[in-house]
């Protein structure tokens, strides 16, 4: 059962609502989530002042004075009934240039032989598929990336680092992404991509939103010099591409 | 343009408004007031709008020289404010005088302090807000908590009038008893506990630990039972949405949350009892008491009836101090009170006019 036939209300709290559309991490309720999303962002629904979109449900912050519970419930699940996918528009796919293995992917070493394969073909495999970003969560810009293979599937250090550098790419698990801000962290570092996830100063300050895919695409120490050089004068422009 | 130095920054002081909504989907966190309630109060007693940014002190609050006079209110805790030595009350408003020393000595009641300064503070609305998000380095004054030797500027209030000497009365000043119990709603995830669990987390007292700060307060007590695991998809977090994970261990999530978790939500703390939580500090006790969702709006509604009733008094306040004086050939609508105080401090009368300007004469221009 992918994507419910309505809504599930849970409370968080008496000023938030949980709208669960579904109970898997799947592309299908992934976009049930956006479209829902799209849908209470157009309707502009009186009382309600934000909104926490997750794999699989909406967090809605709503002014209970304003609407009362059981009215916002009915209006969301007015919406949900009438849900249309026009809104999304293609999907693109966001290019992350990064710099596998030595001291910029210490871990990808280890990755390799837990595996049984080479460095060379941990890199291959990895920027062999596009990943979709099924939520921006945890630290400003961190995207959550689903479709890794398990070809490279390794679990997370068992001490995590007490400082992750901006930018390093890492696997936890089957699970693959890119630290934004320094942060203490668990992944398996495997290289370092020089382009800003987050930028407060950018709008959206997001470099990928749910729904995005994203490629890796490895790059070598003078190309990363160049891009870290671009991005530190703002010149630097990431490639998307449309995706199909 | 006013200008407020930082003489000794305090334990933690961060510039902080309601928070910043719009860009959760960018796993941007809300941060914000630890206590609206009493952030808003302090706005309302120097006649800001209420959702302006304050300075957010915690326990040991910092040392600051106002380099241009203007109106300020502490509300929050009692951190036992004092103007050039002189104590303060909180929950009032009161006159800083150019070149004077707002400053802090023991802690007598609550965590959390606010400082408004009528005008508001000066830094950039960042997303939004003008709440500092330290772990990202977003918004406040350049990201980060204040330092010695930060300079940080303030706006002119559009009016001064009527607001330099104004009270809360006591009657609606909130209470921090450190003994009252937290009220929260079961869910979304309480069906995840075991029935044996969930009457721990309800029936006991829980103490709160020192690795307590802005993004939570981890307590510690006896286990709260899950019924298999902690773990679930990743989800929202709302304010004073209480985490258990695999320790049984709760953590009460406030203003700092990150956008998204993945443990079990037992419980979260009602919005009227998100203020309590905020001026607990480590060492204190915590128990929690289930209500429902009719019970927690009638405690919001209740406690939204008392800021009302805070404006209103004010209002009152400021039509009976409304006075009209005429310096240097120009009529003014001022707070004789204000220019009387400010004057005696820095040897000069503050003016604030009906266009939003506040001036400054010397005092020999005769305010009686």
């Amino acid at each position: 059962m992918p994507l419910f036939s309505e809504p599930n209300f849970r409370y968080g709290g008496d000023r938030s609502l949980f709208v669960e559309v579904g109970d898997e991490i799947t592309p299908e309720v992934n976009r049930g989530i956006r479209n829902l999303l799209s849908a209470i962002d157009n309707a502009d629904l009186d009382g309600v002042y934000a909104l926490a979109p997750t794999y699989r449900s909406i967090l809605v912050y709503y002014d209970p004075l304003t609407v009362g519970t059981e009215a916002l419930k009915e209006q969301i699940s007015g919406l949900y009934g009438n849900l249309e996918d026009a809104e999304l528009g293609g999907a693109k796919i966001v290019e992350i240039p990064t710099l596998y293995g030595g001291e910029y992917g210490p871990d990808i070493d280890f990755v390799a032989s837990h595996n049984g394969i080479s460095e060379a073909e941990v890199v291959e495999v990895h920027t062999g598929s596009d990943y979709l970003v099924y939520m921006v969560g945890f630290n400003p810009g961190f995207p959550y990336l689903g479709g890794m293979s398990e070809k490279i599937a390794t679990p997370r250090l068992p001490t995590p680092r007490v400082r992750m550098v901006p930018g390093s790419v890492g696997i936890a698990e089957r699970q693959t992404g890119i630290y934004p801000l320094a942060s203490p962290g668990g992944w398996r570092v495997i290289g370092r991509s020089p382009i800003r996830m987050f930028d407060p100063g950018r709008e959206p300050p997001s470099l990928v939103q749910a729904g995005d895919l994203v490629r890796f695409t490895s790059i070598d120490e003078a190309k990363y010099r160049e891009i870290e050089r671009e991005v530190e004068a703002g010149t630097y422009k990431v490639t998307v591409r449309e995706a199909g | 343009m006013g200008v407020i130095e930082v003489i000794e920054p305090g334990l933690l002081t961060t510039v902080q408004d309601v928070g910043r909504f719009g860009y959760l989907r960018h796993g941007v966190p809300v941060s914000g007031a630890m206590d609206p309630v009493a952030l808003r109060l302090a706005n309302l007693l120097v006649g800001n709008p209420e959702d302006e940014a304050c300075l957010e002190m915690t326990l040991s609050g910092p040392r600051l020289r106002f380099r241009s006079s203007a109106v300020i209110a502490v509300t929050g805790a009692d951190l036992s404010p004092s103007i050039n030595g002189s104590p303060i009350q909180t929950w009032a408003s009161a006159v800083v005088g150019q070149g004077d020393i707002l400053s802090f000595g023991g802690q007598e009641s609550g965590t959390r302090a606010y400082v408004a300064v009528g005008g508001g503070l000066d830094v950039p609305v960042v997303m939004g807000s003008k709440s500092t998000f330290m772990k990202a380095g977003i918004g406040g004054f350049e990201g980060r908590a204040l330092k010695a030797g930060d300079m940080l500027m303030t706006r002119l209030p559009n009016s001064s009038t009527g607001v330099s000497e104004r009270r809360i009365p006591r009657s609606l000043v909130p209470s921090y008893d450190t003994s009252v119990t937290i009220r929260v709603m079961l869910g979304p995830q309480d069906d995840r506990f075991t029935e044996a669990g969930l009457e721990v987390f309800l029936g006991e007292a829980f103490t709160v630990s020192a690795q307590s700060d802005r993004m939570g307060y981890r307590l510690q007590g006896p286990k709260v039972e899950h019924v298999s695991g902690p773990d679930i998809i990743s989800d929202g977090i709302p304010f004073g949405g209480v985490q258990v994970s695999g320790d049984g261990q709760p953590i009460v999530l406030m203003a700092d949350r990150g956008t998204s978790g993945g443990y079990t939500k037992p419980a979260t703390v009602i919005s009227a009892d998100i203020g309590k939580v905020a001026q607990r500090m480590p060492g204190d006790e915590m128990r929690f008491q289930k209500v429902t969702l009719e019970e927690a709006h009638e405690a919001l509604r209740e406690q939204e009836a008392g800021v009302e009733r805070v404006k209103e008094y004010l209002g009152t306040a400021v039509a009976r101090r409304r006075y009209t004086i005429t310096v240097e050939g120009e009529a003014f609508e001022v707070d004789v009170e204000m220019a009387r105080t400010a004057s005696v401090a820095a040897g000069r009368a503050v003016v604030a006019g009906m266009g939003g300007e506040v001036r400054e004469f010397p005092v020999d221009v005769g305010m009686g």
